[in-house]
């Protein structure tokens, strides 16, 4: 049926696709690490950060405009979150409004807040992309079962990964199928259709997971999750990791330094 | 039917019944022998209890009963060795493959059993190429199609090299050109073959005998071209239509 995919540009050949895939995902998880704990207004790092991951992504050779436009996912929940942070931070007021009787101050250090977090949101979802459009997810899940992440939580993602596709041809179906019979009516009444799609969704999921497990028990399935790859770290990984591993930290210290003086 | 007398019995069921927890009893009273080298046809209609045989095989399903597989009672202190000899393949492949990647699927069972890293890769590529689907290894199986997703799942038990192979209802949903394909197939595999199906057709062309199960019993057992000119069992098992 229709074949979403998750990971269209892993194909692409760059240097960047050929690191192995424990590679890629150390630095992304470093890169939104660094990133995540750089203090308030350091903006000298920010600029500093969205420089290695644009080229990156421009050596990977991904289209910029796909990169921007996934990027832009996280933005709605960001601001969600984190919209109130000026009105409740307290210190310098900058602006004073009054809607019924209530006073709202916008502070300088709220809204110096609310644009870290959203720069840090962007930067770390841009290295996301990233990661995602040059590392198969096949390879990540190999890379994180080589470096010892929990066998069951790396089975939970690969399954994920794999019924995703399932999940949402059956959702497709089943909506056909309503909306084959469903003549208009009210809003609560294709509510309640929706609802009953869901329930049945699960439902069917929950029985597939019984299936899928006899299919597993009769291959020997004792629980442990064990994998084979061939997943061989090459001179060239060593030497971006290395590289980049050491500028980011570097970049990370210095910037507390500077902002401690 | 008439046996001959030197050849190996690979399962023996007898007086094997099983109840759904619910209380709905699914298979009465099994009492079957099937014998190496063999091609089995278990046909009955929907619910008739075939799927539910096949999952004793293993032993993902127990009742009470005896069963005996290659020799071995199947208990839990066989079950590991059982489960390394009877390759099940299910109808959905959906459910059947459920890695990520063609080869992590067909490595799953090898992978289990202990196999070096080399043994792995010479037995997902042995499976591989015995049902044609050589060079699929990096593919997802969310690409492929249902005749090559049946290949591949076919090829996940045949990596363990078992030597009795059980499929549920295996050309279901198949068209003409791969459920024919999917038979000769099946032709080329030497192993003992356990086939639950309603595909009558396919039957005719494949197995040697016929068991007739209807509502959890063995109504008959024969060879199939006996069976299968036998107009009123059919009729009665719901395997042909009432009116001709």
């Amino acid at each position: 049926m229709n074949h979403i995919t998750l990971d269209q540009y892993c194909n692409r050949d760059s240097f960047i696709h050929r690191l192995d895939a424990r590679t890629t995902f150390l630095f992304t998880l470093l890169f939104i690490f660094t990133v995540v704990s750089s203090p308030p207004g350091s903006w000298l790092a920010f600029v500093f950060y969205f420089t290695v991951i644009s080229i990156l992504i421009l050596v990977s050779k991904l289209p910029i405009g796909y990169v921007l436009k996934r990027s832009m996912v996280i933005v709605p929940f960001v601001v969600v979150i984190a919209i109130f942070v000026p009105f409740l931070r307290e210190g310098e007021i900058i602006f004073s409004f009054e809607i019924w009787m209530i006073r709202a101050n916008i502070t300088y250090e709220g809204v110096l807040v609310l644009e870290t977090v959203l720069i840090k949101a962007w930067l770390s979802i841009l290295s996301i992309v990233w990661l995602t459009s040059v590392t198969k997810v096949t390879s990540l899940l190999r890379a994180l079962r080589r470096l010892h992440f929990p066998g069951v939580l790396v089975m939970i993602i690969s399954f994920m990964y794999r019924y995703l596709f399932v999940i949402v041809d059956e959702t497709l179906r089943m909506k056909q199928a309503r909306d084959c019979r469903s003549l208009g009516g009210n809003r609560l009444r294709q509510l309640r259709s929706i609802g009953s799609i869901i329930g049945t969704l699960f439902v069917r999921s929950y029985e597939r997971s019984e299936r899928v497990y006899y299919a597993m028990v009769s291959r020997r399935f004792d629980g442990e999750a064990r994998m084979q790859d061939s997943l061989v770290l090459k001179k060239v990984d060593i030497v971006f990791g290395v590289c980049l591993f050491g500028l980011i930290i570097t970049v990370a210290l210095c910037n507390i330094w500077i902002l401690r003086w | 039917m008439v046996r001959d007398m030197a050849a190996e019995v690979v399962v023996k069921a007898e007086r094997l019944s099983f109840a759904y927890p619910d209380g709905r009893e699914v298979l009465k009273d099994i009492s079957l022998i099937i014998e190496r080298g063999e091609t089995v046809a278990l046909i009955g209609p929907n619910g008739a209890g075939k799927s539910t045989f096949l999952l004793h095989l293993n032993g993902i399903l127990h009742s009470n009963g005896f069963l005996e597989v290659l020799g071995k009672t199947l208990s839990e202190k066989n079950l590991k060795w059982i489960r390394a000899r009877v390759g099940l393949v299910f109808q959905n492949p959906d459910d059947q493959l459920f890695s990520p990647t063609v080869f992590d699927d067909v490595a799953f069972g090898p992978i289990n059993m202990g196999y070096s890293r080399i043994q792995v890769e010479e037995a997902v590529q042995k499976a591989l190429e015995s049902v044609g689907m050589r060079g699929f290894e990096e593919r997802a199986p969310h690409h492929l199609s249902l005749g090559e997703k049946k290949r591949v799942a076919i090829a996940t038990v045949l990596s363990m090299n078992p030597e009795i192979l059980a499929f549920d209802e295996p050309t279901s949903n198949l068209d003409p050109r791969s459920r024919w394909s999917l038979i000769s197939l099946f032709r080329a595999l030497p192993a003992t073959k356990i086939i639950a199906t309603h595909d009558l057709e396919m039957v005719r062309a494949l197995c040697q005998r016929a068991v007739v199960i209807y509502e959890g019993r063995i109504v008959a057992d024969g060879h199939t071209s006996i069976i299968l000119e036998d107009r009123s069992l059919l009729k009665t098992t719901g395997l042909a239509p009432d009116e001709e």
